[in-house]
């Protein structure tokens, strides 16, 4: 072999090595959630693990039931994308449809601005602004009720308005980018047949980009799942039910405020807590890949 | 003949329209203004310059500033080349199949997971498996898995425009497929793999979750030359994680409004840097 072809040969190898740091780093991380996620299951039983609601770590007798800290991320999440989803697309069609060109750029200047702030700003302003605000409501609301556990505004309802404006860069970046997709054919056939331009942009462009918006909309989904250090800061820290004015544990924030300390079988199930999130995470990116999929398809 | 109702249900949609809109660049120059006034009190030299101490009598941020700078130095120093050449192999050496789809499934899937698992991972695999415990060395590995998505995309999409001509110019020429990349490619690709390494340092300035199990949170300033070269095996708290100590179990707000305005400052300088690398190598650009 010559030493040309030699260094032909290395370069390839060389570049296939790094393109392959990707797989292994995922093969990785998925064998370390199982592996590390999975004893506790065994220890403490998958029933009682996943599904009791009792939370007690570091009791004389400890019980590790993560129910409420499941439910906690299911209902803030779905909850903070159906409301994020709807002004998203809304401004995403204000984006793509009626703005000028020069306001246009200042929107998605704003809009990638907002997506590239850090979450821990999010949450220094949440805990700031929201949280007396909802300890004012809270007072109001439950002033005669005595069972009712004060949380001074760290609450469901602040980690889901946070979660809301987090997502919304997102939502808007990927539906203002399909709207824009649509082909023009399609808009001046439904101006000509006499639609006016809302309902074109109701019945014309948004169902011609629907898997654009999906897949935004699963994008939202899983940035507001994996959100951690924002909510942490806003939403309380006790394990609840997840209604609105409760102080409320999701997954990110357990882990969040207990692996630091965390020792024996407490670690563990923290480490189990990853694994659910992981697996929650691992379901979105199936569905993303699914809308794409459709999207390409069509 | 359009309809009264009508008229008043398209305004009614309008206007939620204008709504929706106006709610996100309000939320945006309310945040900016916001965190500006609480904080830039708090912002000046000495601020800038010294660590936080009780016996001198100090309060400062010199010590996270190095930190984070670490941080970055090492996580980009071996997440570029990785990713570049990870960029390089799918567009330039793999032919469409098995192992692309593989590749490129495990790029997306990289990017969506979220930053606290890529935390939980470091800290079981970098930090307790192979030793390196709490420190800059355990963060910056945590961080190359977690920019490597955004540098090989970024990348990849410079590549594909770098025009077919240039490539097969090249190659006729009697260039190697090395030598092209070396000399043709990849600086017509620079842009590209400026932009995406700009991103990657925005998204470490900004993380918080994926560090703080597996950096820590020392704030104090490595001494010497030595101090500084032994430093990345030692734990060190970057902007963002002293930040978030600050404000929850420290409780001092008017640190945690400082690092705030010096984020957001870096944040805006980043945006406007890759703007303006964006329209000046904007190959598309019509003149």
């Amino acid at each position: 072999m010559n030493k040309k072809a030699f260094i032909e040969k290395t370069a390839k190898i060389i570049f296939l090595i790094c393109a392959v740091v990707a797989i292994f780093a995922v093969c990785a991380i998925t064998l370390y959630m199982f592996i590390k996620g999975a004893p506790a299951l065994a220890q403490v039983g998958v029933f009682d693990l996943l599904f009791s609601s009792e939370w007690k770590p570091t009791a004389q007798t400890p019980a590790f039931g993560i129910g409420y800290i499941i439910l906690s991320s299911v209902v803030g999440t779905s909850v903070s994308v159906l409301l994020g989803v709807p002004v998203g697309l809304l401004t995403a069609v204000f984006l793509s449809e009626m703005a000028g060109k020069k306001i246009g750029d200042v929107y998605r200047s704003a809009v990638e601005l907002l997506a590239a702030i850090p979450s821990v700003i999010y949450g220094l302003i949440g805990m700031m602004i929201l949280n007396p605000w909802m300890y004012k409501i809270e007072k109001i609301i439950f002033a005669n009720d005595s069972e009712h556990s004060f949380t001074g505004g760290a609450n469901m309802l602040s980690a889901i308005i946070v979660l809301v404006i987090m997502i919304l860069p997102t939502v808007i970046s990927v539906s203002a980018s399909s709207l824009k997709a649509v082909p023009d054919s399609l808009r001046s056939a439904s101006l000509a047949l006499g639609a006016t331009k809302e309902q074109t942009i109701f019945k014309v462009v948004i169902p011609a980009a629907k898997s654009g918006i999906l897949t935004g909309a699963v994008l939202g989904i899983g940035r507001a799942l994996g959100e951690a250090m924002a909510i942490n800061m806003v939403a309380g820290g006790s394990v609840n039910i997840p209604l609105p004015f409760n102080s409320v544990r999701t997954l990110t924030t357990q882990l969040v405020s207990e692996m630091g300390y965390a020792q024996g079988l407490h670690r563990q199930v923290l480490f189990t807590v990853g694994l659910v999130l992981y697996i929650f995470i691992m379901i979105v990116n199936f569905a993303l890949l699914k809308a794409r999929k459709k999207g390409v398809a069509e | 003949m359009i309809g009264k109702k009508r008229k008043l249900k398209d305004f009614a949609t309008r206007m939620l329209i204008y709504l929706c809109a106006t709610f996100s660049v309000v939320l945006l120059i309310g945040i900016i203004l916001y965190v500006f006034f609480k904080g830039i009190r708090s912002v000046n030299w000495s601020f800038l310059t010294s660590v936080t101490s009780v016996l001198k009598g100090t309060v400062g941020i010199a010590g996270n500033i190095v930190n984070t700078l670490i941080i970055i130095f090492i996580t980009m120093l071996i997440a570029t080349p990785i990713g570049v050449g990870s960029a390089i192999y799918l567009n330039e050496y793999a032919k469409p199949g098995k192992i692309v789809t593989a590749i490129e499934y495990a790029t997306e899937t990289l990017s969506g997971i979220p930053s606290i698992i890529f935390g939980l991972f470091g800290m079981m695999f970098f930090g307790e498996k192979l030793g390196l415990g709490y420190s800059l060395l355990t963060g910056s590995l945590t961080l190359i898995l977690m920019v490597l998505p955004l540098i090989t995309r970024n990348t990849q999409e410079a590549l594909k425009t770098v025009p077919a001509a240039y490539r097969n110019g090249a190659i006729g020429l009697g260039s190697g497929k090395w030598h092209m990349i070396r000399t043709i490619l990849i600086p017509s690709a620079m842009p590209g793999i400026i932009t995406g390494s700009i991103l990657a340092i925005g998204r470490i300035v900004g993380e918080s979750a994926a560090l703080l199990f597996t950096a820590g949170s020392a704030k104090l300033l490595p001494k010497g030359i030595e101090g500084l070269l032994n430093k990345p095996f030692q734990s060190g708290g970057t902007l963002t994680i002293q930040m978030y100590l600050s404000a929850t179990s420290e409780g001092d707000f008017d640190t945690a409004f400082g690092i705030a305005v010096v984020l957001l400052v870096i944040v805006l300088l980043i945006n406007l840097g890759t703007k303006a690398l964006t329209k000046r190598f904007d190959v598309t650009r019509k003149e």
